[in-house]
């Protein structure tokens, strides 16, 4: 799918899906028999698989089980999503779901560059702008929100806040060079030039 | 001004930089593992590429593996067919392999050490988030994701930003009954789980510099549950020792060099920190976790914190947190019932932790109610302890003797917990669902603080059930 779609990711635009919480780690976001698998095919029906039969049990509806949310794009969050594991599963069932961006007000190292390798952009606001911005998806579910990436902003109806997320990560999804494979295979010389002046690869 | 280990490892492994302003970073070790890999290779055949650097990359089988019997097939049809996956690829793309038929077998951050793959200096790279633990070497090591695997195979090199460096000190000397372990978690809890995003943790101070490398490798594998990637203690004689002669580490003069070499690598005193931090060790007491985060941590003195206690922003987190643990609000942790104890896994499940689990149970027996397990972190740690006599001690005491894999840490074997079983477990995370079931509980904790609850059959403080002339 998308990562072998190469292509410039410059807005992201649509209805979008609220989890609100901190720390919300990628063991909840693909519990880990789901990486039980040698391909991401089919990921996007385990996503918080069991954070959602949790709330069925309870009476409660979990965001990515709700009507209103269906087809949503983008993903509203908190803070330090996707903590933990490294799996990319878990950005794998996101975008398969038919998440291509996050907005929210961090997230995991890790987290984030598997997500910017698939090319789903992950932009952060300030915790009270991110708190806003899911009351009003929470409010009315078909707003549409975009996420533009030029000029680092995100709009929801009348709204509009401003945006951030690394320089290198946005130059990628623009240029749409976020899968780093050709990039770093365009060099192989100059990569064995550096390999051989290491002494533990040319010797002590 | 001098320089950081992580500066001069970062420069010397710079192929370019990047039209992103990333580093175009050589990858001087990749390990690979069954889960985070197959589709890497995958992607890779699509594009019709080998793999770059075949002779810097090695592969092992950890984290589907039962433990309590590794004859092929796996009764786990899917287990099987990851590791036949596993099996072909290594074979297809030239990469060594050490399965369950070698001896060499185990967690790929247990092995890599053991057989010397890791030494200092180098960059390393696996599809595991725990790789921070190699910097325990004075590597500097990412837990990277299947694209970035796939980057690798094909390149040896990584797309990725220099991070900033955090020195972490921790001054005087840990007391009897507290260990690297407790010193990671009182890390975390004070710098708490996302502290460290954009940093790499450099750890020294006197309680690092008298660590073992087993204890290093403790303190480093738990970075990442700080939220910094990498995690390092600069390379010195305990180093240096821990390597000697081991498979893939230069003999003879070629050692000495090396010596000279990596001690070379080490900061400079008086090299230039983004962030410093200090820490008491003297003051450290056991930890345990009480949360669902491993940095909702405390010391089993303390009582467990209360909502009403916190601001606005940080109540519902901490209701959430003691809902799903099932804890009482100002209850002392100690006295907590467990159900299950699990030792192991690649922060806890080395020699030294073994032993230091052994020692607590040794003449004593595992609640009645306590489901207790010892799963060494690969097969050579498993026949050095059998050497020992360890297999038998933990036996007599109650707990079953496994074989070496990932077990009860990730729930991707049939190790699990069921239901809401409370565990007792020196692995590293303590999430929801972490071991297996939907609702299972996990105190995070060291191995002697596991034996101790194994015995007890409740938390406790195991400074209580320290033998007599027990060194720690």
């Amino acid at each position: 799918m998308s990562a072998q779609r190469e292509s410039r990711v410059e807005r992201v635009t649509g209805r979008a899906l609220p989890m609100v919480g901190n720390d919300i780690d990628t063991d909840r976001i693909m519990p880990a028999r789901f990486l039980k698998a040698v391909s991401f095919d089919g990921l996007e029906a385990h996503v918080f698989a069991d954070d959602r039969s949790a709330a069925t049990e309870r009476g409660i509806t979990h965001p990515f089980d709700d009507e209103r949310y269906k087809g949503a794009v983008v993903l509203v969050v908190g803070r330090n999503f996707g903590c933990g594991s490294s799996r990319e599963h878990a950005p794998q069932g996101l975008a398969r779901w038919g998440i291509a961006a996050c907005v929210g007000v961090s997230y995991a190292e890790i987290f984030f560059s598997n997500a910017t390798a698939l090319g789903v952009a992950c932009v952060s606001m300030a915790p009270a702008d991110a708190a806003e911005l899911a009351q009003i998806v929470e409010r009315v579910p078909d707003t549409v929100v975009t996420v533009d990436l030029m000029v680092q902003r995100v709009r929801a109806g009348t709204r509009d806040w401003a945006v951030s997320m690394p320089a290198s990560a946005r130059e990628a999804l623009l240029t749409g060079s976020w899968d780093a494979t050709a990039m770093l295979t365009a060099n192989f010389e100059e990569v064995r030039a550096t390999a051989a002046r290491l002494r533990y690869i040319s010797g002590f | 001004m001098g320089t950081t280990l992580l500066k001069k490892v970062w420069d010397l492994h710079t192929v370019r930089r990047l039209p992103t302003g990333q580093t175009q970073l050589f990858i001087g070790l990749h390990l690979v593992h069954e889960v985070t890999s197959p589709q890497a290779c995958d992607m890779l055949r699509l594009r019709v590429q080998g793999i770059a650097f075949p002779d810097r990359t090695w592969a092992t089988l950890d984290h589907i593996v039962p433990t309590d019997g590794q004859s092929r097939p796996f009764r786990d049809e899917m287990a099987e067919a990851m590791a036949a996956s596993l099996e072909h690829n290594c074979r297809e793309f030239g990469i060594p392999l050490f399965d369950l038929s070698s001896p060499d077998q185990g967690i790929v951050h247990v092995i890599g050490p053991e057989l010397g793959l890791t030494q200092p200096g180098m960059t390393i790279a696996c599809g595991d988030s725990h790789t921070s633990t190699h910097g325990a070497f004075g590597s500097i090591a990412f837990g990277i994701g299947t694209s970035q695997v796939r980057d690798v195979l094909a390149s040896q090199c990584l797309a990725i930003e220099e991070l900033k460096v955090r020195r972490v000190d921790v001054s005087g000397a840990l007391a009897r009954g507290v260990y690297a372990k407790d010193v990671a978690l009182a890390v975390i809890r004070r710098l708490g789980v996302n502290g460290g995003a954009g940093f790499a943790y450099e750890y020294g101070g006197a309680v690092v510099d008298r660590m073992t490398m087993d204890e290093r490798m403790t303190l480093c594998n738990m970075s990442i549950e700080g939220g910094a990637r990498v995690g390092y203690v600069n390379p010195d004689t305990t180093t240096f020792e821990y390597l000697r002669g081991r498979r893939y580490v230069p003999a003879g003069s070629a050692f000495d060099r090396a010596c000279g070499w990596w001690h070379s690598l080490a900061s400079d005193a008086d090299a230039r920190y983004d962030d410093r931090v200090a820490f008491d060790g003297s003051a450290m007491a056991p930890m345990v976790t009480w949360g669902i985060n491993p940095g909702q941590s405390l010391s089993v003195e303390e009582r467990v914190p209360s909502p009403d206690d916190e601001a606005p922003g940080g109540r519902l987190a901490l209701e959430e947190a003691l809902s799903y643990m099932g804890l009482e609000a100002r209850r002392p942790i100690a006295g907590t019932k467990i159900d299950v104890a699990f030792i192991g896994s690649c922060t806890n499940g080395r020699l030294s932790d073994l032993r230091a689990a052994a020692s607590v149970v040794k003449g004593r027996h595992v609640a009645g109610h306590v489901r207790a397990l010892v799963v060494p972190g690969s097969r050579r740690v498993s026949h050095a302890a059998e050497a020992e006599g360890l297999h038998e001690i933990f036996r007599e005491a109650g707990f079953e003797w496994r074989e070496a894999g990932c077990s009860m840490c990730l729930a991707m074997n049939p190790d699990r917990l069921i239901g809401r079983e409370l565990c007792a477990s020196s692995s590293n995370r303590n999430f929801k669902g972490r071991q297996g079931s939907p609702t299972g509980r996990t105190v995070l904790m060291s191995p002697a603080m596991v034996a101790a609850a194994a015995v007890a059959g409740e938390i406790v403080d195991v400074r209580t059930m320290l033998p007599e002339r027990e060194g720690a």
